[in-house]
């Protein structure tokens, strides 16, 4: 071992705001959270509508309060950013091949996108929004 | 052998973030529009009770919210790591057992439907 090992010094703490890269993957992850509230915000709204319809009432009314709409202002694009970078890997989570050929990841994240965009228009179709 | 639950929680982590992907952008437009007062009619209260009522309804609902609360309890923990917290058995703790016990209301409150 040398008298004087190199150390590299990376802070636990900021080492993402180094790399866009990174930056954009600790911001992917954080999106986690919004999905996350979300969960819990309809397990709320299953519970009130398990208790009739004045609690259901009751919950639709709460969702028009500031704090909601902050909630949903700020997790709408976050989540759709959760949607499209989760949608733009899919090629390399589960490559696809074609005997000697991988199967080209365009066509892969593509797909999915058409899946999304497509059941995305039924619920709001099927919801009644249009 | 040592067990490990990571192929558990990983399973959990992967089918909850592609479940998510497809259908969380379009059910928060859908409560979004709810916040300023119009809703759409699937949201009036006969519409989603009937939708709740029926088994599929129920387990849509149960795998929506279930799946929710894993992927975001296990991206949260390597997050949190990312980001130099390193408790991280108090972190998956409370991120799993959040996850376990919403997992369990759902399926209560959904059979009460």
């Amino acid at each position: 071992m040398s008298r004087r090992p190199y150390v590299r010094r990376i802070s636990t703490t900021t080492w993402y705001l180094k790399k866009k890269r990174d930056l954009v993957h600790m911001i992917q992850e954080l999106t986690s959270l919004f999905v996350g509230i979300y969960g819990i915000l309809l397990l709320w709204g299953v519970k009130a509508l398990s208790e009739g319809p004045e609690a259901y009432g009751a919950f639709l009314e709460a969702l028009t309060g500031p704090l909601s709409l902050a909630f949903h202002w700020v997790a709408f694009p976050l989540v759709l950013y959760h949607a499209i970078s989760w949608f733009n890997v899919t090629h390399k989570a589960m490559p696809i091949q074609r005997g000697e050929e991988f199967l080209p990841g365009k066509y892969i994240v593509g797909a999915h996108y058409v899946v999304w965009i497509g059941f995305s228009l039924v619920v709001l179709f099927v919801a009644g929004v249009f | 052998m040592a067990k490990s639950n990571k192929p558990l929680v990983w399973g959990l982590f992967a089918a909850g973030g592609t479940l998510t992907a497809f259908v969380t952008p379009v059910l928060v437009y859908v409560t979004l529009m709810a916040a300023y007062g119009d809703p759409p009619a699937a949201l009036d209260y006969e519409n989603i009770q009937a939708f709740a009522a029926n088994w599929l309804g129920k387990l849509a609902l149960f795998v929506v919210i279930s799946l929710s609360l894993w992927f975001a309890a296990h991206r949260l923990r390597t997050a949190l790591h990312g980001l130099g917290l390193r408790a991280d058995t108090a972190i998956a703790v409370a991120g799993y057992g959040i996850s376990a016990v919403g997992t369990v209301l759902a399926a209560y409150y959904l059979v009460q439907i």
